[in-house]
This record gives structure tokens, sequence and C-alpha cells, in this order.
């Protein structure tokens, strides 16, 4: 009854805030993608040259993040980190994300047995501790690029084939998709065709959540030391290796915390916006 | 706030105008300077199209505007309150209380976790009415006015365990309970059956008549307008057309729009080409049974739908099934097309037997059979253009590329009357009528024999239904296509169909051509449809004899007995409980399943119609009320 009206109120006004929140979101994660990309033209130092005597520098105008345990500039530390941390979480995410729709949209579009199967399989998966087994993975296999990239990948992957299988789920009942299947076409042209142009923008959405859990899980591995190895680091392994300065209030250790944060910030803005201006338009076109 | 009481007028609107900003900012009005009265105890209506800003005025009489709307008008009176000079927290305070909404969807206005009663009195607490006894009392006084089955204790119940006609006129005691000052009623009964709608109309009417409620029905439908509104106005493009008494407007409308709406409403049989005799039918099924579900061991589905239906479509002929929701019309198509596999049963197309699964079928057996659904909105891929949707089929069936296949899109837009430039949109930038033409070009690609059309104008206004109507007609003559034509609406089946099958509970009741099946009916259940369609004159509603009371669902379930006979105003007890009806060839060609045989059920017809000339004697009082003014 007239109850609706409010709630139509008070969601026009969160949509309009979602949009500042996208923008501001959107120029953060932009902004620590034109650094990772740039790396070597913004960094005023080599990535792994010691330019010191002090460690644990304070900021200055010359070290603008201070220094770190070895001596070496923070600032360019943190630029070259952006590379590992933000390239590894989107190869994994575009790995997990990629498998997951395909084989949620296969599963959702054949039904039957291939679907019970790719169900219970992910549900297995998706039940062991993701630490744990990147853990066992980087034990048994040792810690390279694509053994993280794998391990990241694999534990993400049940969790996007759960959201796009329920998504194609739905899609698949819709009248176009049942027109298509009266028609006689094969199940890869009903998921190519007709279910996986629909899935788009939340798909969209779900691969930015995943970016940031998988921004994290790589950066706890690093912190435990069986992420990246050195001399090579990410955001993970700066803090890890300047923990000591964490008792001296180093920026050496607070500012790859503060990267690492404000990325996820970034990227979870940014979904928000996504989501509100979807919203939006479903809105409009009723 | 409070205004001068004037005893006469209960709403008075002057030079209404309800402005609404577009994407780019502009402002436009959907409301363009409406005014009206309605006086205490009187029932006006407001009629038009989808987007003719019908509901935007009646939301507007409480305070409320759509996002991005603003309400202008020089006098917008409810009683004895001024709507826009209240401010928010007194508007939530007058919706509710000094005016009630009743919508199209009674379930979304129900919580589905509550049970009844407390739902329709929550009103007369949040307002502080009445002591919990008094509003109960007053609740059960309401649900008997508005002949509700089992008055004291439906209220216990859950919304799910109504039906969607109860569950309407629940929500019509929930609104009435706080004796508002205007009752508004959205399309209240659009989406009912006919039979319930008739139903809805009659205890709506009574509780309006007995309780001088003063109300604003708002409908796209004419004859049901006509039923219970006292006056009525015409909207179209959020202004006000015309506005008459209802009679004189039904008897001689003024405007053109007017005249098109009543037109529509009655829609004409659009000729039909003569169809060659061709030795096989087009269609040929026997035995069908289909249903959802596990298969059991008996090979019968879980949820059995359709029983044992024959039917057989000439070439080139139109074949209507019509029945009330959930009695397995759209399980049929679905099966026709190879979507669901029937567990018996034989289907032929021109004598070639279809495999149960569309899979199995040959690409030729699909391309002749297309099917095109009900809404338009769901039917078409939101993420292709309209060229690459009729496309696919040119491609699938057909193997068209490049040149020819733009060019064949270009002309399958053509015989659908859209312009071509239309090609390169989304179906989100369509209108429903140009939808469903897509939807039906789509079908056309294929060059199919026959085109099943599953409520294609159910979801459009009625000038638009009319439209892809006349859309059908034509292509039917140009291409010599057959259709199976299912729509829960005569009129449409009427003006469309030769060939009629009437389905009950999944099972065939009667099947005959068009004019001697739907002007001259013989199953008590064709001649309930038939007689609970709204005519387009004032006073039908008290003309119709009403439908005996149920005889308790109990009576006709489980058992083989004839489905309708709990319904059945002929029903035989025991015959008729217990044994499946024969079926019977009528002398006039049409063929139905009863245990009555033609004489004895028009016999029994013209016995009840000359009895339904005088008023029955349950509502004496109100019948004299209403025929003698
Ligand atoms: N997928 C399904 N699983 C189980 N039952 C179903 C399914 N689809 C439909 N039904 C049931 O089958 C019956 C017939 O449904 P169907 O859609 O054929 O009715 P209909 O005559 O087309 O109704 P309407 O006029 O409302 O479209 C209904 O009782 C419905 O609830
Ligand atoms: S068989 Fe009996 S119950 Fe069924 S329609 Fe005929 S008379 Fe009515
Ligand atoms: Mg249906």
């Amino acid at each position: 009854m007239s109850e609706a009206a409010p709630a139509l109120h008070r969601r026009l006004r969160r949509r309009g805030r979602n949009a500042g929140a996208g923008l501001v979101g959107a120029a953060i994660v932009g902004l620590w993608m034109f650094a990772a990309l740039a790396a070597p033209l913004l960094a005023p130092h080599g990535e792994a040259a010691i330019v010191s005597n002090t460690v644990f520098g304070p900021m200055s105008g010359r070290f603008p993040l201070g220094t770190d345990y070895l001596g070496r500039d923070v600032l360019s530390l943190i630029l070259y980190g952006a590379r590992y941390t933000i390239g590894l979480a989107l190869a994994a995410t575009a790995l997990a994300a990629g498998s997951g729709v395909v084989l949620g949209s296969l599963a959702a579009a054949s039904g039957g047995t291939l679907d019970a199967v790719l169900s219970r399989a992910m549900d297995t998966l998706i039940s062991l501790p993701g630490l744990m087994f990147a853990l066992v993975m980087v034990a048994a296999l040792g810690s390279s690029v694509p053994v993280l990239i794998a391990t990241a990948a694999v534990i993400y992957t049940p969790g996007a084939f759960r959201i796009a299988r329920s998504l194609a789920v739905d899609i698949n009942a819709m009248d176009f998709v049942v027109v298509a299947r009266a028609r006689g076409e094969k199940t890869h042209t009903i998921m190519f065709e007709e279910i996986l142009p629909n899935m788009v923008l939340p798909v969209l959405t779900d691969f930015g959540l995943r970016f940031v859990f998988i921004v994290l899980l790589l950066s706890s591995l690093s912190f435990l030391g069986l992420g990246i190895q050195p001399p090579a680091a990410d955001w993970g392994s700066l803090v890890r290796e300047n923990i000591q300065g964490l008792g001296y209030g180093a920026p050496a250790v607070i500012m790859p915390a503060v990267a690492i944060a404000t990325l996820t910030i970034g990227v979870n803005l940014l979904i928000d916006g996504f989501a509100g201006g979807r919203r939006r338009e479903f809105a409009d076109g009723h | 706030m409070n205004l001068p009481m004037d005893t006469e007028t209960a709403v008075e609107v002057a030079d209404l105008s309800v402005m609404a900003a577009d994407s780019a900012g502009a402002r436009r009005p959907i409301v363009d300077g409406v005014s009206f009265t309605i006086a205490r105890g009187e029932v006006a209506a407001l009629i038009g199209e989808s987007g003719s800003g019908k509901t935007t005025i009646a939301l507007s009489l409480m305070g409320f505007a759509r996002t991005g709307c603003r309400i202008a008008a020089t006098r917008l009176r409810v009683g004895r309150t001024d709507v826009l000079a209240l401010k928010r927290r007194e508007l939530a305070a007058f919706r509710g209380r000094n005016v009630c909404y009743i919508a199209q969807s009674a379930a979304a206005a129900f919580n589905p976790a509550r049970r009844i009663l407390p739902q329709v009195i929550e009103g007369t607490a949040i307002h502080r009415l009445m002591s919990r006894a008094a509003a109960e009392a007053k609740a059960i006084a309401l649900f008997h006015a508005l002949a509700l089955p089992d008055p004291e204790g439906i209220g216990a119940r859950f919304p799910h365990q109504v039906s969607g006609g109860q569950l309407q006129r629940l929500l019509a005691a929930m609104a009435l309970i706080t004796e508002p000052e205007l009752l508004i009623l959205d399309e209240p009964t659009t989406a009912l059956d006919v039979t319930t709608q008739i139903e809805v109309l009659r205890a709506f009417k009574r509780v309006v008549r007995e309780r001088g409620v003063t109300a604003l029905y708002v409908s796209h439908d004419l004859a049901v307008v006509a039923q219970i509104a006292d006056r009525i106005a015409v909207l179209r493009d959020g202004r006000m057309q015309e506005a008459a008494q209802t009679s004189h407007l039904i008897a001689a409308p003024e405007h053109p729009y007017t005249a098109s709406l009543l037109a529509a409403a009655a829609p004409t049989p659009r000729a039909a080409p003569a169809a060659a005799e061709a030795p096989v039918p087009l269609l040929d099924i026997r035995g069908l049974v289909a249903g959802y579900g596990a298969v059991r061991s008996s090979g019968l589905p879980t949820v059995p739908v359709l029983h044992n239906v024959d039917l057989s479509i000439r070439q080139g002929s139109a074949f209507g099934v019509v029945g009330e929701s959930g009695c397995g019309k759209s399980t049929l198509a679905r099966v026709i097309a190879g979507l669901l596999p029937p567990a018996r049963g034989s289907i032929r197309l021109e004598g070639e037997s279809l495999a149960g699964r569309a899979a199995a079928r040959t690409r030729e057996q699909l391309r002749r059979i297309q099917i095109v659904f009900q809404m338009p909105d769901v039917a078409l891929n939101p993420a292709r253009t309209v060229a690459r949707i009729i496309g696919r089929p040119l491609v699938f069936y057909h193997g068209l590329s490049g040149a020819a296949l733009r060019r064949r899109t270009a002309e399958l837009l053509e015989l659908v009357h859209l312009p071509t430039s239309l090609a390169a949109r989304y179906p989100g930038e369509l209108s429903g009528g140009q939808k469903q033409r897509v939807n039906l070009a789509r079908a056309l690609a294929a060059e199919p024999s026959l085109v099943l059309c599953d409520e294609v104008t159910s979801a459009l206004d009625t000038v638009i239904g009319a439209q892809i109507l006349d859309l059908l007609a034509e292509l039917r003559e140009r291409l010599g296509l057959s259709y199976l034509f299912i729509s829960h609406d005569l009129a449409t089946v009427r003006a469309l169909c030769d060939e009629v099958m009437v389905l009950y509970a999944g099972r065939r009741v009667e099947s005959g051509r068009r004019d001697t099946l739907l002007r001259r009916p013989v199953h008590p259940y064709t001649e309930l449809l038939l007689s609970s369609v709204p005519e387009l004159r004032p006073g039908w509603l008290e003309m119709v004899p009403p439908v005996p009371a149920a005889r308790g669902i109990a009576a006709g379930m489980g058992g083989r007995g004839c489905p309708f006979f709990p319904r059945c105003p002929h029903g035989i007890p025991d015959l008729c409980a217990r044994e499946p009806p024969p079926l019977r060839m009528l002398a006039k060609g049409a063929e139905i399943a009863c245990h009555r045989s033609e004489e004895d059920l028009l016999a029994l017809q013209s016995q009840k119609s000359a009895t339904a000339a005088m008023p029955p004697p349950a509502s004496v009082s109100t019948c004299r009320e209403l025929q003698c003014p």
C-alpha cells in the first residue's frame, strides 16, 4: 500500500550517494593501476637499490615515504610492489571469475547430471579452508608466481561459480531462453548468445569483490613469508619485512598497509557505485 | 489544514498537474490540468490506457508523487483536508486513515508470514481508532459484507491459504476498516479470472453501496467500470478527454477517443480466410497427458496438469484455447513446442509423429512450429539488438548471412509494421506493443506453419492489443499461417479464432466452432465463463445469476468424477462426483464432456435465465435500490 512511498525515497537517496562513492572509488583504483603500470617512470629510486644509510628513516624530501629496514626508498618499493599485488590479484581474479562464470552458466544451461556433478564438486572445494589450502599448496609446490595465481584462483572459483550459476538459472527460466530452446539451439549457443550477455554487470560486481579477497589472501601469504619471494616484494611482504619498524612508528611499515587498505576500499566503493548505477537502469526501464 | 466542511463534495480537484523530470532533467507534465469533483457516496472512475496518468492522479490524492515528480494544483481537497498543505508526518496519518488504496496485487499488500486478521485490523491500531475486540468484530462484519466464505474463521488463515479473489476482498476489508473518506481502487480485478472478477466486483459494489463509501475506481476496462461507477472520466496522455454519467458516456460518447475505447472493448471478429480443406490436419493431438515433477511408476508425473486432451488444428485455421488461470493452457503450448515431454499421447504434425523433446525433433519440424509468449518484456533478450534477435532464426533455419540477412530482417520488420530504423535498438528502448511485434517477427522469421500464441495480447492495453489482433489476422491471410491462440479473455478469442476449445482443470470440457460454441454454450462451465465476461452496459452485474456456493472442494477432488462438479449448478450429486463424464457429440457439431444430455442442459439454461430476470431473493434489497433510482 502507501508504505511503498518512503521506501522508494530512501532508495533514491542511497543511489545518489552511491554515484559519488563510485567516482571516488574509481579515482583511487585508477591511481593505483597507473602507479603499477608506470612504476619505473614514477619511482624516484631503483626497485631494490639501497640508497640511504638510515634504516627506518622518516619522511623527507629525498625519501617521501621514508626508508625501510635496509635503507631502501619506501615510495619506490610501494610503486613496484603495486605491480605484484595488483597484477597477481587481477590474474587470479580473472581466472577464478572466468572459470566460475563459464562453469556456472554451463551447469545452469545444461541442467541434469552435469549440473549436479559440477555443483557437488564446487561444494567440496568451498568447504576447504582457504588459507590452509594455500599453505599446503605453497609447501608442496614452492612459492612462485604461477603457483600463487593458481592457488588463489582455485580458492575463489567456487564462490564465483555459485553466483554465476544462480544468475544463470534465473535467466535460463526467462521466455527468450525458452524460445531459443524451442528453436532447437544447442546448449553452447544458448549459453554464449542468450545467457552470458545478460550476466555482465552482476558478474563485474562480483569480480571486484573477489579481487579484494584475493588481494587480502595474497598479502597474508606474503606476510607469512610464503608469497612473493625477495628481492621482489609485494605490499604484504613489505609489511612483514619492516615489522620491527612498528615500534618506531616508521612509515616503512605503515605505508604498505595503507596502500592495501586504500586499494580494497577503493574497489569496494567502485562496486557500490556500479551496483547503484545498475539499479537506476532497472528503475528507469520500468 | 482543515478546510470548511462541504457536505456535498467529498473530493475536489482543480487544475491538477504532475510534472516529471526526465533523464535529461527537462520537466514534462504527466498529468496536465485535470479537474474533477466526487460527491459524497459517489463512485467515480478514471479510465485510460497505461501511461495515461490514471494511477498518478489517484496517488496524488494521497499526497504521493512518484520519485522525481512534483504535484501542483489550485485545489486538492479530500474531505476537510487540503492534501498539498500536509507535512510529512501528517501525510502518514492521512494515508490509511482518510484515504485508502487498494492495488492490483493484493498479495503484495499482505505479509505472507502473518495471519490475515491482525493485518486487516492493523490500521485501527496505528491510528488508535478502537479497541482490538471492536476492530475484530468490525472486520468480521466486513468479511460478511464482502461475501467471504467462513467470515469468522478466514482471518486465522495465512495469505497463501486463500484464493486471489478472496485476498483482494480481504484487502478491501483492510482498507474499509478505518472508514476512510475516500477509497481508491486501482485496477483491483485486473489480475483475476472473469469468474472470480465477477464475485469480487459484486462484493465491492455491495459494500460501497451499503456503507455509502466514496470511491475512485481506476481501470482500463470500460465494461468493468460501467458496472460500478456512477461517473466516468476518460484520460489520455495526462489530460481529461471527457467526463460524464456512466450510462450517458457509454450510450453517447462525445469524444472520438472514448468511442475508440468503446470499440476496442468489444472487438469485432476478424474476417477469416476460407481454409483449404486438407485431408490431414496440420496438428493432431490424441490422448495427451502431461504435467510437472518426477515421473512416478505409473508413468504419470507427480503434478499432472493435462488429462487426456484431444485436439486437431486444420491447415490455415486459428484454434483458440480458453480457460481459467492454471487450467493448463500454457502447459499445452509447452508440450506442443517440445519444451515439456508428454507422459502419454501422440502429437502429429501433418501426419508425421513428433518426438516429445525438442532436441529429438528434426530442424524442419522445429522450424514449422514457433512459439510467442505473453510478456513482451522477458520474451526478448535485453542484451541483443532487434536485428540480431530477428536475425537469429534466419541464420539458424535458413542459413542467411550478409546482405540477404539484412534484407530479410528489414522485410520482416515491415511485415509487422515496424519502421526498419528500429533494427539497431535494444528491447529496452521499445514500447510494449513494439516489443510484441518484434516477438512476432522473430517467430515469422522461421517461416512456420503453426504459431503458438500464449496470451500475446494479455499484457497490452486494449487498443494496442486490438492492433496486434489485427496484425495476426492480416498475417494469417497473407502467409496462410495457422494459430494455436491461448487466452483467458473470451473477447480476443472470439475476435480471432474459428475453432475454440474450453479447458477446465486440464480437461477439455467443450470444443467446437467459434460461432456455435461462443454464442450458444452448452457445457455448464462454458456457460459460466461466457456469462462472466462483463458487458458494456450498466446494470449487467445485477442481471447475471450469482454462482452457486461451492459445494466444497472435497466433493470433486480425488475422485475420477467431473472436475467441475464442486462449482456446477447442474451437477448430479452421485453420478458427477464419481464417474468421469462421457464425451457427447452435439447437434451443432461441438463436443462436450458432461453427464447431462444436450437437451437437459439447454432446458436448465433457459430455466435459469428466466429466474435471473427477476432479482434473486437473497439480495432483493440491494437490487431494488439499484434498479429503481
Ligand atoms: N514448472 C512447473 N512445475 C510444477 N507445476 C507447474 C509448473 N508450471 C506450471 N505448473 C502448474 O501447472 C498448472 C497449469 O499451469 P499453466 O501455466 O499451464 O496454466 P495456464 O492455464 O497457462 O494459466 P495462466 O492463464 O495463469 O497462464 C498450474 O497449476 C501450475 O501451478
Ligand atoms: S458432468 Fe455433472 S458436474 Fe460436470 S459439468 Fe456435467 S452436470 Fe456439471
Ligand atoms: Mg499461461
